[in-house]
């Protein structure tokens, strides 16, 4: 769709109103195919992406599944957090993991070791996971549903925050050994994300790290940002994350609900 | 790294737009990048230049257009120019601005032939 009328993407315009940038303008010719000519246009860089990711989105609300986009720097321990969560979780709910890493099997490796469904995305030199690598990845778990579906971005703070997946929520894992500053350093993923986990805290003694500090950056580029304190290694604060997370489900099957009671008195008024 | 994945996005956005609008060579473009959009634009420009060539907008020029962020404080209420996600809102000092606008990325208008 077009921003400036409504209209659809293909539509051009007349060039016939004012710009706030500078540059001549060129009458359009007759022969419109050979000469030069200007078209007004709304071509959004990320409108291929963020297509996919509704697709993902839609097909993740028919299998009832929350999904959740993890992402941090490479190292803060979001393979260890993973295979805490799972061994929690297997036998109560059904769980997989998309992992996505530039080389190497190592990681669905270490959570296929915990007895949950792994898919490993290479992403070759690409840095970030996009929403058509995950609509592939989907292809491997078609009896996933009515549970939680992780998905363990590649290492990077930067890149993955501006692709949508088509998640619930994204979740950064910032680990204590890393500087209490990130945030401010890397704000696009802190204010992407819902949640923010500090991880390997059985740490804090040994490093210079500002747990309130921490938090009050993180809440200036995301004010609604929420903060879980944890050791994947010793599963100090673990039970926080697991209430989290089940939480998350339970609010998006109370929404679900509530839209398909909708749905279902809509239809009934017109029996 | 991302910006060549996304000027990948943005050739295919042209040969779909060329397909509909009847054109077959891209002379310039115009594109909006908002302060807060995850790209670098220099990055983005050189980007464009590899991802191009070969394409029907080899060799095009590429213009940015520089469009305001805008935001309002939650606490006070004012609304006021953003130029990074850690701003402190101009009248209360509180960090309690929620972005308006300025995480746009668009091409906004084609020079073609």
């Amino acid at each position: 769709m077009c921003g400036i009328c409504g209209c659809g993407q293909a539509d051009e315009h007349l060039h016939s109103h004012n710009h706030a940038h500078d540059h001549t303008h060129e009458q359009g010719s007759e022969h419109a195919s050979q000469a030069q000519r200007r078209l007004q246009v709304e071509l959004d860089l990320f409108s291929q992406n963020n297509r996919y990711a509704e697709a993902n989105r839609a097909l993740f609300t028919a299998r009832n599944l929350l999904v959740l986009n993890l992402v941090s720097s490479p190292g803060s321990g979001k393979t260890a957090l993973l295979s805490e969560t799972l061994k929690q979780q297997l036998g109560q709910l059904p769980v997989a993991v998309i992992e996505g890493d530039q080389q190497t099997h190592q990681d669905a490796d270490r959570i296929r070791a915990t007895g949950a469904q792994a898919v490993q995305i290479n992403t070759g030199k690409l840095c970030h996971l996009d929403a058509h690598m995950i609509g592939h990845a989907l292809e491997q778990l078609p009896e996933l549903s009515d549970g939680i579906l992780y998905i363990e971005n590649v290492g990077n703070l930067v890149c993955p925050a501006g692709f949508d997946l088509g998640e619930a929520a994204k979740v950064v894992i910032l680990s204590v050994t890393e500087g209490d500053d990130k945030p401010l350093k890397y704000p696009d993923m802190f204010h992407a994300a819902r949640l923010m986990v500090l991880n390997k805290i059985d740490l804090l003694p040994h490093v210079d790290f500002d747990v309130d500090a921490c938090i009050e950056y993180a809440r200036r580029i995301n004010p609604d940002i929420q903060v879980i304190q944890l050791s994947a290694r010793t599963g100090e604060g673990v039970s926080d994350w697991l209430h989290w997370l089940n939480h998350q489900r339970q609010q998006q099957i109370a929404a679900r609900v509530e839209r398909l009671e909708n749905e279902l008195h809509k239809l009934k008024a017109q029996l | 790294m991302h910006e060549l994945s996304l000027c990948r996005s943005l050739i295919d956005l042209l040969q779909q737009q060329a397909a509909v609008s009847h054109f077959s060579r891209v002379k310039q473009l115009w594109l909006e990048a908002g302060p807060l959009a995850a790209v670098e634009p220099e990055a983005l420009k050189f980007a464009f230049t590899a991802a191009s060539q070969g394409t029907l907008a080899e060799g095009a020029v590429l213009h940015l257009i520089e469009c305001p962020g805008r935001a309002v404080c939650r606490q006070c209420g004012t609304e006021s120019a953003i130029t990074q996600w850690y701003q402190a809102c101009p009248e209360c000092g509180e960090y309690q601005l929620q972005v308006l606008s300025g995480e746009a990325l668009h091409i906004r208008e084609l020079e073609v032939e």
